[in-house]
């Protein structure tokens, strides 16, 4: 679309980039033209630490299709793994 | 003389807005003679390897072409482009006022060069078209200007206008002050053909000197090698049309080569 809407979310994590492992605090998510692949247009994300001043990044481009298949196995996986590693109370009240 | 001249390129230092350092890349035909200039804005994500082929294809057809490095403030010598682009991104975009000043010194930087003709052509891709929209409406001394593509030269909402992008281009055309040529394709999105066709408009009725040209089977960045986007046919039929454009409101020594 050739925007610069940028959807920000933070976060708690680690990714692992150029220079090795970080901690991240920040994903920003964007929908435009990528810089490095071929398709039209890409769900763009791009990790950083702002917290340290956000000049790194672990980076992605995504189609949209494979994008929201992304999301889908995301959400599975939070719910299964939680589940398998609930607290033996939690386990009980899931089952 | 061979049919094929030979050129140079290279990353060069140049003065943009406000006097500020940056990097720009700048190639030249070899051969003895003046040329034209041309100065070459990148697209959104930012300056790519793509961008470096235009501006040696200029080159190769004739022109002194120099593309500056629009988000060179926001790193490093030596840091990715695309990591500048990610981060300029993140701060919502450069700021017109700024880009307009970065192109202003990208063209003194061509006419202070002793092969410079005086002659100044601007082409724009993407968001770079836009501003090609803008620096037409905005600068002094471009002779001829290629809008490929430019989005948001409309703006339909108010709320999409900002500090860094503050005036819809199209609020600007009465000031437009060269010939200018857009290059579009039918599928896009970001300009629509709907948009295109009131942006034409306003130039035939503000009396413009204009050619517009308007592709079926492309989209968005049909130009571009290195995307799906690209449409081969259309692609060379429009670099022709470019080049017959710059060619006759520019040149007076640049090689006539038929575009490939």
């Amino acid at each position: 679309m050739c925007s610069y809407i940028v959807e920000k979310t933070a976060l708690i994590g680690s990714a692992k980039g150029r220079k090795g492992w970080m901690k991240i605090d920040t994903a920003n998510v964007y929908f435009d033209h990528p810089y490095h692949s071929t398709l039209d247009h890409v769900l763009a994300i791009d990790f950083t630490n702002e917290g340290e001043g956000g000049r790194d990044r672990v980076a992605v481009e995504l189609s949209a299709e494979s994008a929201r298949a992304l999301v889908d196995r995301i959400l599975a996986a939070l719910e299964s793994g939680e589940i398998a590693h609930a607290t033996p109370a939690l386990a009980v009240a899931a089952e | 003389m061979s049919f094929y001249q030979g050129l140079q390129a290279d990353v060069v230092p140049f003065r943009g807005h406000d006097g500020d350092q940056g990097e720009a890349y700048y190639a030249r035909p070899t051969r003895a003679g003046k040329f034209p200039g041309v100065v070459v804005i990148h697209h959104i994500p930012g300056w790519c390897e793509w961008t470096t082929e235009v501006v040696r294809k200029l080159a190769h057809h004739g022109y002194s072409a120099i593309s500056p490095h629009l988000y060179f403030r926001e790193g490093n010598p030596g840091e990715a482009p695309d990591d500048l682009g990610a981060r300029i991104r993140a701060a919502g975009g450069v700021a017109d006022a700024q880009v307009m000043g970065d192109v202003a010194g990208a063209m003194a930087y061509l006419r202070a060069q002793p092969n410079a003709t005086g002659k100044i052509g601007v082409i724009g891709f993407c968001s770079g078209g836009r501003h090609t929209y803008l620096a037409a409406c905005t600068l002094s001394g471009i002779d001829a200007a290629v809008d490929c593509w430019g989005g948001n030269v409309i703006v339909d909402n108010p709320k999409d206008l900002n500090a860094k992008r503050p005036v819809a281009p199209i609020d600007l055309t009465d000031k437009l002050s060269c010939p200018l040529l857009g290059i579009f394709g039918n599928d896009d999105h970001n300009p629509t053909a709907d948009q295109v066709n009131r942006t034409e408009a306003v130039l035939k009725k503000l009396g413009k000197t204009y050619e517009f040209h308007r592709y079926d089977g492309a989209g968005h960045a049909f130009f571009n090698t290195q995307r799906d986007a690209y449409r081969p046919d259309q692609a060379q039929d429009g670099w022709r049309k470019v080049f017959d454009f710059f060619n006759r409101h520019l040149a007076t020594s640049a090689s006539s080569i038929a575009a490939e």
